[in-house]
This record gives structure tokens, C-alpha cells and sequence, in this order.
């Protein structure tokens, strides 16, 4: 539907949202700074969700278009059947299948 | 400008909130039944709350002008005891009979399991035979995808729901595609940390256009925002979006979808 897309240039895009996207990239490379920086930092560099999560970043560079939604299947549970029970489980943002 | 929000939890809000949505144009809203943020054990429990929804809350609404409606169901968080759950669903017909109740929602799938299916089944079951709207739930994350999937197949297996009386909220960019293209209306959240963004929901707009979309701030009692539809209307309108489409995201959509329901009246 190109009449509801955004009038706007590609180059008016990256001068509207360069600058809080710039903070927001280096928001990521703090965050993982700080699990370098802190104690047990191997054990949480094992964790599927910190797997999941460089997996995501290289994602971000080797996709072409719809990086979004490429991530969000990276991080999404691609089984099909329903699971036994849910007693005591809560979604984490991070799926362990996927990083097997 | 005119908003409708589909989807906040009041009951979570404060009587400011109230005030800050009434000064800034937000004149109804939908508040779907949801978790508690824990458990309840009994069937009272459940009574006492949907007496807020349909009695208290639209009385604290008034105060500030603003039409408050709601959504009657069974979250899936609490499915698994299978006993209440179905004690509960027996109560749930007496209040979609209440005049500002819309229909069954939020109903749908947290973890995907097998009892969660189970119930979700029963009230879609009861949705059909009444004839009601229905406000889908989809869960929040990893289990976001395979539960959007598990649901749509199971409303389209029952024929006595059409796919344009229900809306799958809390859509994401893995699954707009196939909520769309079977026919069925999709809610993006606004909620910072586990759904969208504003920057992401007028993104979905440029991709899939303004049909069946409806956008809401789901705000409760976790991170959130009761004023975030105004953060993205002005979102669209820092990208050059004209107000004409604003105001049809905003406003227009979310009274067609609504106003399928006989009850619903807007300003």
C-alpha cells in the first residue's frame, strides 16, 4: 500500500532516528561489557538466552531486509506441539531448542 | 484528536491515570480480563473481579467522561487447574450478559500446553454459541509464534466464528502475516520491554497498511504507559503520516471492530 507508506526519504529516516539509534547500540555493546566485566562471566556467556542473543547480532549484519522478523523467529520456540504442562514456567525472550 | 484504547487494565491504574487519559483525548476504552499477577484459588475470587470490570471501573470512568467497556474470560495463566477453570467458565455467561461487556477476552495461550488448549477451547466454544466478539491473547515472547499458530487453527476449526469478529492481540512482526491473511483483526502493544514499540507499530504500518490493525497500550501494573497510543499517533505524524490516517488507526478502526458488538457506543 504505498499511499500509507512513510513520505519521507530514506536519508530523512536515517537523520529522524540516527541519533537514538546510535544510544541504543551502545546500550548493547555496554551490556555486553558488563557481563565480561562481572564475576562468573563464563558461565553466563553459556547461557541459551546469551547465545541466543550474538546469534541475533550476527543475524542482524548477514540479513539483507526483514531483520526484525528474522530475529524474532531466531528467538522463537519452532516446535508444534503443545507441551505437557505449564506449572511453573514463565517465557524467558529466548528459546533453549534453538540453540542445540 | 479522538482515541479509542482497546486494551488497558485500569483495575491496575491509578484515578489519575483517568484524569491524564481524559485531558489528552482518550475518551474509551476496552479493558480485557487478565491475570492477577497471581492465582486466584477460588470462584468468589473470580466473581469479585468481574464485578470491578463491569461495575466499578466503568463507575470510575464516568467521573472523567470516558466510556469504559470490558472483555469477560479466563486468562491462560490460570488453566491449569482444570477444575476451577471450568468452575470459573460456568460463571462467565452471567456477566457477557452485563451491558458493557463486549465479549470473551483476553482469552488464549501463555506456555502452550496441552490444558491451557483445553480451556481456551471451552470459551471459544461458548464465543460461538452466543455470538460473541472475542479478544485473542497471544503469549509474549518465544512462545509467541507457535501459540498464534495453535490458536488460529483452533478458531478455524469452529464455523460458527467468523475470522473479522476477532482480534489477535499483541501481534509482533513473526506473526502479523498469518493472523492477517486469514481474516482476522490484529492489536499491536505497546509495552516496552516484552512486546512494540512506537517506532515498531508504525513500521507494521508502512508494511502492512492500516486495515484490521488496532493499537493498544495494554498499560497494568508492569512497565507501561496508559498514554503510549498518543506517543505513537505522534510517531506517525514525525514520519509525515497524514491525520486523516492517524485518526483511522486511532479511532476509526477500533469502532468498526468494536461496534460489531451491539453495546458499543463511542464518542
Amino acid at each position: 500500500m504505498p499511499s500509507e507508506r512513510c513520505p519521507k526519504s530514506a536519508k530523512e529516516i536515517l537523520d529522524l532516528y540516527f541519533l537514538e539509534n546510535r544510544a541504543r547500540l551502545l546500550d548493547i555493546a555496554s551490556f555486553l561489557d558488563r557481563i565480561d566485566r562481572y564475576k562468573e562471566s563464563e558461565e553466563a556467556k553459556a547461557d541459551f538466552r546469551y547465545k541466543a542473543f550474538i546469534k541475533a547480532l550476527k543475524l542482524l549484519l548477514e540479513t539483507d531486509e526483514n531483520r526484525t522478523k528474522a530475529i524474532q523467529l531466531l528467538f522463537s520456540d519452532q516446535s508444534t506441539e503443545p507441551i505437557e504442562s505449564a506449572v511453573g514456567l514463565k517465557a524467558v525472550g529466548a528459546w533453549e531448542g534453538s540453540m542445540v | 484528536m479522538k482515541v479509542i484504547d482497546p486494551h488497558i487494565h485500569m483495575i491496575s491504574r491509578t484515578t489519575d491515570d483517568y484524569m491524564k487519559l481524559a485531558i489528552s483525548g482518550i475518551h474509551t476504552i476496552t479493558e480485557p480480563a487478565f491475570w492477577a499477577g497471581y492465582d486466584r484459588c477460588s470462584v468468589p475470587s473470580f466473581h469479585d473481579y468481574f464485578h470491578h470490570l463491569t461495575v466499578v471501573e466503568p463507575a470510575r470512568a464516568s467521573r472523567f467522561n470516558i466510556k469504559h467497556y470490558c472483555w469477560i474470560g479466563l486468562n491462560s495463566k490460570e488453566a491449569e487447574d482444570l477444575k476451577l477453570a471450568e468452575d470459573v467458565l460456568n460463571i462467565i455467561p452471567e456477566y457477557l450478559d452485563r451491558p458493557t461487556v463486549l465479549g470473551l477476552g483476553e482469552i488464549g495461550l501463555n506456555k502452550n500446553s496441552r490444558n491451557e488448549l483445553k480451556v481456551l477451547e471451552r470459551q471459544i466454544a461458548i464465543a460461538a454459541e452466543r455470538n460473541e466478539l472475542i479478544l485473542i491473547h497471544t503469549p509474549h515472547l518465544e512462545d509467541k509464534l507457535k501459540g498464534t499458530r495453535l490458536t488460529i487453527d483452533l478458531i478455524l476449526n469452529e464455523p460458527r466464528i467468523k475470522p473479522s469478529r476477532v482480534i489477535f492481540d499483541h501481534a509482533e512482526e513473526h506473526t502479523i502475516e498469518e493472523i492477517k491473511d486469514k481474516g482476522f483483526w490484529f492489536g499491536l502493544t505497546l509495552y516496552p520491554h516484552s512486546k512494540g514499540s512506537p517506532e515498531r507499530a508504525v513500521d507494521a504500518i508502512d508494511i502492512y497498511g492500516s486495515d484490521n490493525i488496532c493499537i493498544n497500550s495494554s498499560a497494568d501494573w508492569s512497565v507501561s504507559d496508559p498514554l503510549a497510543t498518543l506517543k505513537t499517533a505522534n510517531e506517525m505524524r514525525r514520519r509525515g503520516h497524514p491525520e486523516a490516517l492517524i485518526q483511522k488507526v486511532f479511532y476509526e478502526n477500533p469502532k468498526v471492530f468494536l461496534s460489531q458488538c451491539p453495546k458499543f457506543e463511542t464518542f
